[in-house]
């Protein structure tokens, strides 16, 4: 019984655990159902939580454990003449016996050893396949009776129950807090891996962007730079240009929106604003490298400017324009959280509207704005697909915005697109600075978030 | 019910439906008889307001109401809960235009002037007659900011100097600065409710108003800071006319001279303060007032 039909039959038995835990408690109550500590359900979920939690768990162990002791024994019993290579060899040829069990293509002609090692590889999967059926169907139905046996008025089914939703609830949180753990861990120690072969001053502090590295000693132009300055440079352009778009058209259609807008309006037009934030980033980035960036190089032309074809400023505007639903429909909900009581106040004492807005309600809401600008921000540099398309890959360290320059993303992007080897400082840079850019963004958001916060103790 | 309106002079005849009024006062008119009853004009008026009938909409909140509130003397409005004094408070300094849908009709005016005529300016109005509302409002800034904040739009400060006076002035006339005198830096918002409703009172006369208006003032506020706030409704009264709604009678007797009583949006009755509550004339007051409705 392969182990995909074994879980299927485990869904089916609980399934039927559930149906005659429930039977059983109605028998039990003798029509009485008041008299059951829980409800008939609670009974039948405790019935099939029985029957299937510790069958699945025995399933996914075994499962993980099969994949390394089945190799292992298919090993040892290789003959000697294939056991005694080196690691990486053997690696290769344990590779070679599962593709003949999956049936894939092998690198080479079968050498008869290996047939006969594949042989024994698909024999010993079936044996621990089968065995494996036989101990979970068994633990599957000794869990289902006793638990059916020991359903009486007394038994607290609900208690069981709720205890073990909340064990799942708690696992799945678990789940994300540890994979976020794994992968900072796992940024942060290829990154040490990075900075043993370039040291971190030189990373950090580098005004050169060259990302190469010797294969041999003699090789010409063999000196790379790993100096992440120019990108984080050309990050913060971006990212700035951007927000200059994006703050002023964001706050200022929020305002609209909140304050002067009819409930109409209001209706149709924030839905529509929200709208660009649905649009896929690799739409924008065409649209800033087909549309925007020719039209601002023919303009700059016109001005007799130099714009390179691909510059900060068209990948700017065009992030700023993407971000401009985050901030606007931010802003407009903490300016719709400042209370009525707050505008009638200002109001009462003769002040216009625009006198109310710039004096009383912005300042009131500025908490909350800033932080929506904060969050806005880590987008704007965590953004890739736009810079990739619209801003070029040459790390000019310039504050022109009419140049070329790169990013922390696209130079993330450029290292590890094509074929790579996964232990040069070259792939290993994009660790470390992937690792600098998630602190970044990390550190803004907590700002961010601890803004916000402050903002709303002032007003609950 | 076909209720028939008696003349004064003769006894009332009630529909066997309506209990007899065991308080002895000469009631001769119908509960059903919306017509004001009392001295609604006073010789020389601060504010005339004629005729003055509010919609929401298609609803009507205000029915034909004509008052005058005098100089230096405080009008208290009085009635059930939705009897619709807010929203005529509210139109005497045209707090309602900022309500979609509310309509005013009537004729409203301040020393002679009409107070709805299009080429009035709202904001010099309001400058005109402050404005203290139910719930303690004092903006997110320091206590100095929020009394600085009416005089600075209007520019009626010229220096810092100037503007610490105001400020001073404000606060003491609202009795609130020996308590607020070391912190004026501080949030207004970190005030207790009292100390923010004075506060309140402080922004509202420091653009120098002529009428102050004052919903429910102290219905947010506990029975000392209730104390406070009609002591210094009654030190106001010296330089300003007050208009002020509130649920509490004993309130409405402490701190008016006049006493408006509303019902479902009319002008039941009005009068000298003393008279509406020891014999008062129309039978809806006086439920009212005895505690026999609302």
């Amino acid at each position: 019984m392969s182990p995909t039909t074994l879980i299927l039959t485990l869904a089916a038995l609980s399934l039927f655990g559930f149906w005659l835990g429930r039977q059983r408690s109605i028998v039990v109550a003798r029509g009485k159902l008041k008299d059951l500590h829980s409800l008939p359900v609670y009974y039948g979920y405790y019935t099939a939580l029985w029957c299937g939690i510790p069958a699945f768990l025995i399933w996914c162990l075994w499962l993980a454990l099969e994949t390394v002791i089945i190799p292992d024994l298919v090993v040892a019993a290789l003959p000697s003449k294939l056991r005694d290579v080196s690691p990486d060899h053997l690696t290769l040829i344990v590779n070679d016996i599962k593709n003949l069990v999956t049936g894939n293509i092998v690198s080479s002609n079968v050498d008869p050893a290996i047939q006969v090692a594949a042989d024994h590889y698909q024999h010993l999967l079936n044996i621990s396949h089968m065995a494996l059926a036989v101990v979970v169907l068994t633990l599957a139905i000794a869990g289902a009776v006793l638990a059916w046996k020991s359903i009486k008025l007394t038994r607290r089914a609900r208690n069981a129950v709720e205890g073990t939703v909340k064990v799942f609830l708690v696992a799945s949180s678990t789940i994300a807090i540890f994979t976020t753990v794994g992968i900072v861990l796992s940024v942060l120690f290829e990154s040490m891996r990075f900075f043993d072969s370039v040291p971190i001053t030189n990373f950090i502090f580098g005004l050169d962007w060259s990302p190469q590295m010797a294969i041999r000693e003699d090789q010409v132009g063999s000196s790379g730079a790993f100096g992440a300055v120019p990108l984080f440079a050309g990050t913060l352009l971006i990212s700035f240009i951007a927000m200059l778009v994006a703050v002023p058209v964001g706050l200022m259609s929020a305002i609209y929106l909140s304050e002067y807008a009819g409930p109409k309006l209001r209706a149709m037009a924030k839905p529509i604003l929200e709208i660009l934030a649905g649009i896929p980033t690799v739409v924008y980035g065409f649209f800033a490298a087909l549309t925007v960036a020719p039209f601002i190089r023919n303009s700059g032309g016109l001005l007799g400017l130099d714009v390179s074809s691909e510059s900060a400023l068209a990948a700017g505007l065009v992030m700023g324009i993407m971000i401009i639903p985050f901030v606007s429909s931010l802003s407009d909900d903490v300016i719709n959280a400042v209370p009525q009581s707050m505008r009638d106040g200002s109001y009462g004492l003769g002040a216009t509207k625009s006198e109310t807005i710039r004096l009383v309600i912005i300042p009131a809401a500025l908490p909350g704005i800033v932080g929506g600008v904060l969050l806005a921000i880590s987008r704007a540099i965590g953004e890739t697909m736009i810079v990739v398309m619209a801003a070029g890959l040459s790390a000019n360290l310039t504050a022109n915005p009419l140049q070329a320059v790169t990013t922390v993303t696209v130079q993330i992007v450029t290292l590890l697109v094509g074929d790579q080897e996964f232990d040069s400082p070259k792939t290993l840079a994009a660790f470390a600075l992937g690792l600098m850019l998630f602190i970044t963004t990390l550190v803004l958001n907590v700002i961010a978030l601890h803004v916000v916060r402050k903002y709303r103790e002032q007003y609950e | 019910m076909d209720t028939i309106i008696e003349s004064s002079s003769v006894g009332l005849i009630k529909p066997g439906v309506i209990e007899p009024i065991k308080v002895e006062v000469q009631n001769t008119i119908s509960r059903d008889d919306r017509t004001t009853v009392g001295e609604a004009f006073v010789d020389d008026p601060r504010m005339t307001l004629r005729n003055v009938n509010v919609f929401y909409g298609a609803e009507q909140a205000i029915m034909d109401v004509s008052l005058d509130i005098g100089k230096r003397q405080v009008v208290a409005m009085i009635g059930p809960s939705g009897c619709g004094k807010s929203t005529f408070l509210r139109c005497i300094n045209r707090m309602n235009d900022t309500i979609d849908g509310c309509r005013v009709t009537g004729d409203i005016k301040l020393d002679g002037e009409d107070i709805y005529h299009p080429d009035l300016d709202v904001v010099s109005l309001r400058s005109r007659i402050g404005m203290v509302f139910q719930k303690p409002n004092p903006f997110p800034k320091s206590i100095y900011d929020n009394v600085a904040y009416g005089p600075r739009i209007h520019g009626i400060a010229t220096n810092k100097t100037d503007m610490d006076e105001i400020v001073v002035t404000s606060l003491t006339k609202a009795g609130l600065w020996n308590e607020v005198k070391d912190r004026l830096d501080q949030p207004g918002t970190g005030l207790s409710g009292g100390q923010q409703q004075r506060l309140c009172i402080a922004r509202a006369i420091a653009v120098n108003p002529e009428i102050v208006l004052m919903d429910e003032p102290c219905s947010a506020l506990d029975p000392i800071a209730t104390a406070k706030i009609e002591e210094l409704i009654d030190e106001l009264r010296e330089q300003y006319t007050i208009a002020i709604v509130t649920h509490s009678m004993q309130q409405a007797a402490r701190v008016s001279q006049r006493t408006a009583y509303f019902h479902l949006g009319d002008l039941i009755e009005i009068g000298d303060t003393d008279q509406i509550f020891t014999n008062p004339r129309h039978p809806l007051t006086e439920d009212y007032i005895t505690g026999r409705f609302g």
